[in-house]
């Protein structure tokens, strides 16, 4: 029962958003104002059973009900039901009528929440949205329905692998997906825009807190799979330009510059052609992303399971959506008036300067995910593109926009003196000096691109700091403060990226019970391996005991899994977070002469790599609580005048 | 040029899907190819995989005359179902050679015991130092050498019947 | 100073069906006595691909196979040869897919000049944004 519920409701929000679309393109018709009035309560009614459907979905994963199909494939009776809930969207069908129902809440909001733009603006934006789920609603009704029975229902589910029985894999996706597809909210503003040929400052202010709620989402998706990677793999890596790592970060790279874009746009009326781009931009590399990893034709690490007929299916859509706005584009931005101008020292400059780094970024971190695809279409042979490329090309270029990213907050708007500009960042850059002066001596070897982040986080750390100096900190704007503390955040971040690049010590060891290794400062003494048992496991868990100087020592305890069904091993790493780094223990395999190998890392400041990104996070929402309140105000002061 | 400028997103996304169209209906092969196809084999000389049977070096491969050398291994689940097809080019004549990767005396004896035994000589390779330096990536494999020692043809995976006149055919071009 | 310990859960899953009952080789998951030469191993093996992976260093993989070409990296760096000397010959036997770092060669001007091609379209859609000084 549930079952139909669900897929006839789902049926009946997908012929909402054919309504949505109808309505708003025959509105913005000339005699069919008339009908503007119908389309927001046609999304909020989508929004609202869209919802309904996937709690549908919920419902039968949390009970288990073996009759559907997704259910008896990806589910199992014994599961706790933390992951029978989180099962709901760890499976194609089911991860794309969470986008669709994404989709669907954020064009209800916008319908709901959103009164300060030009009212054929709004309706143009919600037709936008609505045609953008049409595609997804046809994808998911006639190719991916995750509502289709089994019969006869099996006894039990197949979805007990007890590797994706993880708490950080089980909630990465929505994060990510609320970003994903909330950023396609401002590529529908963007399109929207086009189409009433309304771009300035009123559609910039409307977008914004839309384009800051996405970000803020996909900085945290980020920075969570960022360390999920890190402590599952077992072998300290953070990020490894894998293709599917490329294209979470793609959407981002782009969703940064619009938001920076959107500000000067709302602002001093500039930059508009540059604005719509970008956010067409940001959902189109949502898209791109969604599509690079499930079709299937790139291979990596992390990859779902991949169909190349649905892969041709979303191509499609990419083709029809992206094309299509590309197209909108290239017709009706030449009529779209420019605003303002400004000189090249000046905040609009140095955003200018900000918005084409990262486009910069974004571009090479495209062309070097794409490019072997692309080599091996034209010449035939295959060759991998990976970190070397991607640090040596992306690496000076992020290095360089941080470094604009210091200075720029402290340049004024329309016009400044670079001499005067100089004098403001003169401490930020004493202190640069200062870390460089001083990593030079202590750490000879040091490689030019760590070295270099680590005297920019110096740098940069005090320079994001500058904006509050001499104000009155109570009186300081909250999106003030959220802009200094998101930048401090990447300062924070830079310095434990270069810090784990420069410092990290490695020791591979076979040690017998009760030999001692070094790694950097500590020292590991092996004192046991046992077998232990679990729920669905056997494991060798080593005890080790860590000791740094004359401190307490205490013990850790990694293990060597291995699983029955299906036969699998996996390793557990112990990790010990002190005050400036972390100790990373992995136990491996015995040797031929019963010797255990044991990695020992030690990882000064990797820590910062994480609570830097959870800064920018934090950045983000003082940002929006700030300028949502700021922009309240006015009708505060109408209503209470 | 503002007007020409603006369409160059729109292009440059079209070449994108271009290329990745055609990623998707012209699915890469997974395997990676040896590159020494047409080059010499390198020269080794690997100790005997079972005793009794004749150990193996480059030196036997340039015979004079062409031979099959099979990659495999006694833990390897593939080589079991190409063992049929190694019997039948066996028993058609075709010289077979082996080596043996990462594997004990007594496994391989065990495998040959059980799936047959269509080689001529076995080297063993316990850290597949000459499989990198032939450019091959896995088990099993199967490579043509004509009488020169020279790499004429790859075939990766386990051979089923429907390979074989491939095989025979390369085996037959490198007389 | 304060210590938290946080024992991780699972990694990336090695299947059993495909292992060899020998033990890894003896520089599979040992470093060289001499650290400088263990850098210029290690940093090595960081670029180099596995062969039996879905995207993974040799450096990064449990895979016995990555294990007897880290084995061998290591061999190699100690008895003297150059890291590009070790890239070359894998290069020469499985072609440029082993090496994550791609080789400056025509097949990858553009991959290479991208960077630059990208700045210098930027800096020309950009000019046009500023205000004149006035004289």
């Amino acid at each position: 029962m549930i079952a139909e519920a669900g897929l006839a409701t789902l049926w009946i929000a997908g012929a909402l958003s054919l309504l949505q679309l109808f309505l708003g393109a025959s509105a913005l018709r000339p005699g069919g104002e008339a009908l503007m009035r119908t389309v927001r309560p046609v999304a909020a009614a989508q929004a609202a059973l869209v919802a309904i459907a996937f709690l549908a979905l919920i419902q039968l994963f949390l009970r288990t009900d073996l009759s559907v199909a997704l259910v008896a494939a990806n589910s199992h009776s014994a599961k706790p039901w933390l992951f029978k809930f989180a099962g709901t969207w760890g499976n194609h069908e089911g991860s794309m009528l969470l986008w669709v129902t994404i989709l669907g809440l954020a064009g209800g909001a916008v319908a709901l929440l959103e009164r300060s733009i030009n009212e054929r603006t709004l309706i143009a934006t919600l037709a936008a949205q609505a045609a953008i789920g049409l595609g997804f609603y046809a994808f998911l009704l006639f190719a991916s329905n995750p509502f289709e029975r089994l019969s006869p229902a099996p006894a039990q589910g197949q979805g007990l692998n007890p590797l994706l029985q993880d708490l950080g894999l089980a909630f990465h996706p929505p994060t990510l997906y609320i970003g994903y597809v909330g950023i396609s909210v401002a590529f529908s503003f963007a399109v929207g825009a086009l189409i009433t040929r309304d771009v300035g400052p009123a559609f910039a202010r409307a977008m914004r807190p839309w384009v800051l709620g996405a970000w803020i989402f996909l900085t945290l998706g980020i920075t969570a799979g960022s360390y999920w990677a890190y402590y599952e793999l077992g072998w300290g890596g953070w990020w490894f330009w894998d293709p599917v790592e490329n294209a979470s970060l793609m959407p981002w790279l782009a969703a940064t510059a619009l938001l920076h874009s959107v500000t000067v746009l709302a602002t001093r009326d500039s930059l508009r052609a540059w604005t719509v781009m970008l956010a067409v931009v940001a959902f189109s590399m949502s898209m791109v992303g969604t599509f690079l990893v499930r079709s299937g034709i790139l291979t990596s690490v992390h990859a779902f399971a991949v169909d190349p007929q649905r892969g041709a299916f979303i191509l499609l859509l990419l083709a029809l959506y992206i094309g299509g706005a590309l197209a909108l584009f290239g017709l009706r931005v030449g009529t779209v008036k420019e605003g303002a101008t400004f000189e090249p020292v000046s905040r609009e400059g140095a955003l200018v300067a900000n918005n084409l780094l990262l486009s910069v970024i974004l571009g090479i971190v495209l062309v070097g995910t794409l490019y072997p695809l692309g080599a091996e279409a034209v010449t035939g042979e295959k060759l991998s593109v990976g970190p070397p490329y991607f640090n040596s090309a992306a690496g000076p270029v992020a290095l360089l926009l941080i470094a604009i990213m210091a200075a720029g907050p402290l340049i004024r708007w329309r016009r400044d003196q670079g001499r005067e500009v100089l004098q403001r960042i003169a401490l930020p850059v004493l202190l640069a000096a200062i870390v460089l002066f001083l990593v030079i001596l202590l750490v000879p070897g040091i490689r030019i691109l760590p070295l270099l982040g680590l005297v920019l986080a110096a740098g940069t750390a005090a320079a994001s700091v500058a904006p509050l100096w001499k104000r009155n900190l109570r009186r300081t704007p909250l999106f003030t403060w959220g802009m200094v503390i998101a930048h401090l955040g990447i300062a924070v971040s830079l310095a434990g990226m270069a810090s784990e690049a420069a410092f990290t010590k490695e020791t591979l060891i076979a040690a017998r019970i009760g030999q001692t290794a070094r790694v950097g400062p500590w020292e590991i003494r092996l004192d046991a391996v046992d077998p232990i048992a679990g729920p669905n496991w056997t494991a060798n868990e080593a005890t080790l005991t860590a000791r740094r100087g004359t401190s307490e020592p205490f013990v850790m305890t990694p293990q060597a899994r291995m699983f029955s069904s299906p036969p699998t091993e996996t390793s557990e790493a112990a990790i010990a977070t002190s005050a400036d780094g972390q100790l990373y223990t992995v136990v491996g395999k015995p040797d031929a002469e019963g010797r255990w190998q044991l990695r020992l890392w030690w990882k000064p400041f990797v820590t910062l790599i994480w609570f830097g990104g959870g800064l920018i996070a934090l950045g983000g929402l003082l940002s929006i609580i700030g300028r949502v309140r700021r922009e309240r105000k006015p009708k505060w002061d109408e209503v209470y005048a | 040029m503002r007007r020409l400028v603006l369409w160059v997103p729109l292009v440059v996304f079209l070449i994108f899907v271009a290329t990745v169209a055609i990623g998707l209906y012209k699915p890469s092969e997974r395997t990676i190819r040896s590159q020494m196809i047409g080059k010499q084999i390198p020269a080794f000389a690997l100790p005997e995989a079972v005793p009794g049977k004749p150990a193996l070096g480059s030196d036997a491969l340039t015979s004079g005359e062409p031979r099959l050398l099979n990659v495999f291994a006694s833990w390897c689940v593939p080589c079991i179902a190409e063992a049929p097809q190694l019997m039948e080019l066996a028993r058609r004549g075709v010289p077979i050679d082996a080596i043996a990767i990462r594997d004990r005396p007594e496994d391989v004896a065990k495998f040959l015991g059980r799936w047959g035994d269509p080689y001529q000589r076995i080297g063993s390779d316990r850290d597949s130092s000459v499989q990198l330096a032939m450019g091959s990536s896995g088990v099993p494999e199967t490579f043509v050498i004509d009488g020169k020692g020279v790499i004429r043809y790859q075939h990766i995976g386990d051979i089923r019947p429907e390979h074989l006149p491939a095989i025979l055919r390369a085996f037959e071009a490198a007389q | 100073m304060r210590l938290l310990l946080i024992a991780a859960m699972a990694a990336v899953p090695a299947p059993v069906w495909a292992d060899s009952l020998i033990p890894p080789a003896e520089y599979a998951y040992r470093q060289l006595p001499d650290p400088k030469l263990e850098a210029k191993a290690a940093a090595l093996m960081h670029t180099l691909r596995c062969l039996v992976c879905q995207g993974q260093s040799i450096a990064d993989s449990d895979a016995e196979m990555a294990g007897d070409m880290r084995a061998m990296v290591r061999r190699r760096i100690e008895a003297g040869e150059s890291p590009e000397q070790i890239r070359a010959w894998l290069i020469e036997r499985y072609g440029n897919w082993v090496s994550y770092a791609p080789p400056v060669e025509p097949v990858t001007w553009p991959l290479w000049a991208a960077p630059i091609l990208l700045i210098g379209a930027g800096l020309y859609l950009a000019r046009g944004r500023f205000r004149r000084k006035p004289r």
